[in-house]
């Protein structure tokens, strides 16, 4: 196999300068999933230097968030990153309430751990699709697509939409789940694990699979603290950095799960750190279901917003990592700076460092196990 | 009935019977490319849990009809900057060597357009040319995924033909012939009489069929070796500039090598028309015999494009000159003892 | 890597390669789970969110719509513009025209979520479908009420419309759910 760290072949004898050109991947490419642009500096398929190139679907969030109530934000957050759109609204809502001294009910944060998780899965499988895809295995995006399927029925039963949720609102929920939705979730739990050793067995032991994953792509626990990497990327480099666990949000303490960690740094260790976490979102689920206590699932919230003056944040851990939310409130009904870090943009910026002298589908199959939402990115 | 129409044209009988097979192969190939896409597309669907096409005429059959008909009414495009001359003959040479190849194969008894004695060496010959249709086109169309493809076509076809001729240099010194027909007369009687069978002649006779298949897929260029057409890291590959019928003709010799291919397989290792039972053979069953086992191979190697993630450049030259040479090497030489052991012995004692 | 440790990888990977190979024609033998959309439709959930539409009062068969305009106010994407208008013999304004944007609609829900009298829901319409542009970004629910009154006015007494966000529940997904919800074949 070819090491990454080994230099690009010499140039023609003579010590001649190399001969490069610039490879235009993207915006309009299979592998860039949606509008990423990378220009690629390439030594015939060695690349010297790649740099992403962003904004190509830029839509003004943090704006649109200094212009409008704290509410009219809300369908915003789930359009960032569409994939987790469920973890997006749970990290406003939570900067609001936390701001507001807005109390959630029990039940609502049980609920909202229980969609956050399902919502990861989702998110989970759809990565595991796109990366099987940009591997030229298309089989296995309709598997996934296939469960995924059954978590936005769910969800387009409790909330009426399969993909831009909009289902938590300032303290609690916009409505109760239902016995058809603990009924369908219960029947979901169970239906995975056997689902999980078909992946496994399809993809994550094929031999191809593993000879493309792994040693490629190898970005350290130093690379990611550098560029702000989180998620399953740095869980992928052996630090065991976890939201939920490292500071704890919503209901996420009363649950047992661990936080997968991998420490070989490469793109096999991301996508295996994906697929345990798709495990344990189960057990949470499960623990979550099991205790699901009764009650309202709406606090006291007052008719008209208006935040205490003061600088709030709230993190979460999201599909791709921390996302955390940042607002800045004058005391007005409208926030006066609305500051969203995501995740998608910081495991993007190590690209260009972490891609140097790798070959070209190695690179492409590293962007994969990046995990890449676009809009998340630009936002 | 053909000694009758033989008689009766005498001295031109010759020349008739060739352009008929000619016809007869233009047509068979055309046929494939068309219904083998439809059938991938059916068996991805399948394979995929979704019905495939099924708008197109009855239940997607005329599917084909469309997808021609859609290539035809696109406008021919030379994109300005390639070689004009080479960006045009790359379609017509890659048609061409599957075409020639088929010429030969045994398709049942009697039913071989030429019976070469050098049949095999001349599917191989004609099969290396398919390489220079694509690097050409890749060549021609002066885009850098292009360019980037031809390089991989090259590389990746010549480090496998080489575990390929090897492999079949080991069933030549089983068969000792190349003529296809004389190959297939063989693996009569029963199906153990095979070549894929016939482990008294090589044990490790099974293992050469696999390195054969891993060898059609990647001379093919089919997933999980289509580096040529990796459309997630290349767009199209060679063909990323083609538009219209010239990327439908690449489609085409696509599947048409595939048959190419698995009709060879079939002739080596399964005995390509003879049946497996001894029953029901002749020449109206033979034909069917070889048609049953050439699409359950070519279904195979549907059913393998859609399971695998394609492999990385240099894994796929890591598996020939690591993996597949030395065990091609390897049965080459046991199959070379095990013919001449029982005459050494007898020499000797 | 030793021989025997590279003859070892050769033999598990290539029976990866037959387990992934089982497994695909697995799924080949069992049936399909795609709804065939234009032959099968899936019914929408009680919560699904279409476009919104005025609720047609089964007792009067008119719009409850006072024109008070909260759910004006509440549309992030300001895509609702209401006017009403006393009419005679009565105490409250009611609705004379309400226009959504629905090319600017987000489907978030404020504008039901806000609206005091439940006048207005969600359509259970996904199939929205029209040759010109200002069906959409002018589109007029009260012209879209109107045409359900004939067909309410025909066949009184008629069945109350589901009430809004109430947690009622759902129809789908059944226990052991089919994957794309429950495939229907139109009547």
């Amino acid at each position: 196999m070819i090491a990454q760290k080994e230099a690009p072949p010499a140039g023609p004898s003579g010590g001649a300068p190399q001969e490069t050109f610039v490879l235009n991947l993207g915006p309009q490419h299979p592998a860039a999933h949606g509008v990423l642009r990378i220009l690629m500096t390439m030594d015939g398929e060695w690349i010297t230097r790649a740099e992403p190139v962003i904004g190509y679907i830029h839509r003004m969030h943090e704006k649109m968030g200094e212009n409008r109530t704290w509410a009219k934000f809300l369908p915003n957050t789930s359009r960032i990153d569409y994939l987790s759109a469920m973890h997006y609204t749970h990290a406003f809502v939570g900067a609001v309430e936390r701001a507001a001294k807005i109390e959630v009910p029990a039940r609502a944060e049980y609920i909202r751990v229980i969609t956050s998780e399902l919502n990861r899965i989702a998110s989970h499988m759809v990565w595991w699709g796109a990366l099987l895809s940009d591997l030229g295995g298309l089989t296995p995006f309709l598997y996934a697509f296939d469960d995924r399927e059954l978590i936005l029925d769910l969800f387009e039963g409790i909330c009426g939409a399969r993909l831009t949720y909009c289902y938590y609102r300032f303290g609690g929920l916009c409505n109760d789940v239902d016995d058809d939705f603990l009924k369908g979730a219960r029947a979901f739990v169970k239906h995975m694990p056997p689902r999980l050793k078909m992946y496994r067995d399809l993809v994550t032991d094929n031999i191809i699979l593993r000879k493309r994953l792994t040693g490629i792509g190898p970005i350290s626990a130093d690379m990611c603290r550098r560029y702000g990497a989180t998620g399953p990327v740095i869980r992928g480099a052996g630090v065991a950095y976890d939201v939920r666990k490292v500071e704890p949000y919503s209901a996420y303490p009363q649950f047992d799960f661990k936080i997968p960690v991998y420490p070989e740094c490469d793109s096999m260790a991301r996508y295996l750190v994906r697929m345990d976490e798709m495990e344990q979102s189960l057990r949470i689920v499960e623990q979550a279901l099991d205790s699901l206590p009764a009650g309202p699932v709406m606090g006291k919230v007052p008719r008209v917003l208006k935040l205490p003056p003061g600088d709030y944040s709230y993190a979460v851990e999201a599909a791709r990592g921390r996302f955390m939310v940042r607002i800045v409130s004058d005391g007005k009904d409208i926030p006066y700076r609305v500051r969203l870090r995501t995740p998608s943009f910081s495991n993007l910026s190590l690209f260009e460092e972490a891609s140097r002298g790798m070959i070209l589908p190695d690179a492409l199959a590293m962007l994969g196990s990046l995990d890449l939402v676009i809009p998340d990115i630009d936002r | 009935m053909s000694a009758i129409v033989q008689n009766l044209l005498g001295p031109g009988w010759p020349w008739v019977r060739l352009l008929l097979y000619l016809a007869g192969i233009g047509a068979f190939v055309g046929a494939n490319a068309a219904y083998l896409v439809l059938a991938e597309r059916k068996i991805a669907g399948r394979i995929q849990r979704r019905p495939g096409p099924n708008e197109a005429g009855f239940g997607g059959w005329m599917q084909p009809f469309a997808d021609v008909g859609k290539l035809f009414a696109k406008q021919m495009m030379i994109p300005p900057g390639t070689d004009r001359l080479l960006y045009c003959l790359a379609p017509l040479m890659v048609m061409a060597p599957p075409l020639i190849c088929l010429t030969v194969i045994p398709y049942g008894e009697n039913l071989v357009a030429r019976n070469v004695d050098v049949g095999l060496l001349l599917v191989f010959s004609f099969g290396s040319i398919n390489v220079m249709a694509l690097m050409l086109a890749g060549w021609a169309s002066r885009n850098k995924f292009a360019i980037i493809s031809s390089a991989r076509v090259v590389s990746q076809n010549v480090a496998y033909e080489i575990p390929m001729l090897l492999v079949v240099i080991t069933l030549l010194m089983a068969t000792g012939t190349l003529n296809l027909n004389e190959i297939v007369g063989q693996q009569g009687g029963w199906f153990w009489n095979w070549n894929f069978f016939r482990v008294w002649v090589n044990p490790l006779m099974p293992v050469t069929f696999v390195i054969f298949f891993i060898c059609m897929l990647a001379e093919t260029n089919r997933a999980p070796f289509d580096m040529a057409e990796a459309e997630s890291e290349l767009v199209a590959g060679a063909f990323t500039e083609y538009g219209g019928m010239g990327f439908g003709v690449f489609f085409m010799a696509e599947y048409a090598n595939i048959v190419v291919g698995c009709s060879i397989a079939t002739v080596l290792f399964f005995g390509g028309w003879q049946s497996p039972f001894v029953v029901l053979s002749g020449p109206v069953f033979g034909p069917l015999w070889f048609m049953v086992k050439l699409y359950a191979l070519v279904f195979t190697v549907m059913w393998v494009r859609w399971t695998f993630p394609r492999t990385q450049f240099y894994n796929l030259l890591n598996l020939s000159w690591k993996i597949l040479i030395p065990i091609s090497l390897f049965t080459l030489l046991l199959t070379g003892a095990m013919m001449k052991l029982p005459l050494l012995l007898h020499h000797l004692f | 890597m030793t021989t025997i440790a590279a003859f070892k990888e050769v033999c598990t990977g290539f029976m990866s390669l037959l387990t992934g190979m089982r497994i695909t024609l697995g799924q080949f033998f069992k049936p399909i789970i795609t709804v065939q959309y234009p032959r099968q439709t899936l019914k929408m959930p009680a919560r699904f969110r279409g476009h919104i539409r005025l609720v047609l009062d089964p007792e009067t068969g008119k719009s409850r719509c006072t024109a008070c305009k909260l759910c004006e106010r509440a549309c992030p994407s300001t895509c609702i513009a209401v006017d009403g208008a006393k009419l005679e013999g009565q105490k409250t304004k009611s609705v004379t025209d309400y226009r959504l944007n629905f090319t600017n609609c987000s489907l978030c829900g404020a504008c039901v979520e806000a609206c005091p009298f439940d006048a207005i829901e969600f359509s259970k319409e996904y199939n929205v479908v029209a040759f010109t542009r200002d069906a959409f970004d002018k589109m007029d629910l009260v012209q879209l009420l109107a045409a359900r009154r004939e067909a309410w006015t025909q066949n009184r007494p008629p069945e109350a419309p589901p009430a809004q966000l109430a947690p009622t529940p759902a129809p789908p997904p059944a226990a052991a759910p089919s994957p794309a919800g429950q495939p229907q074949t139109p009547a």
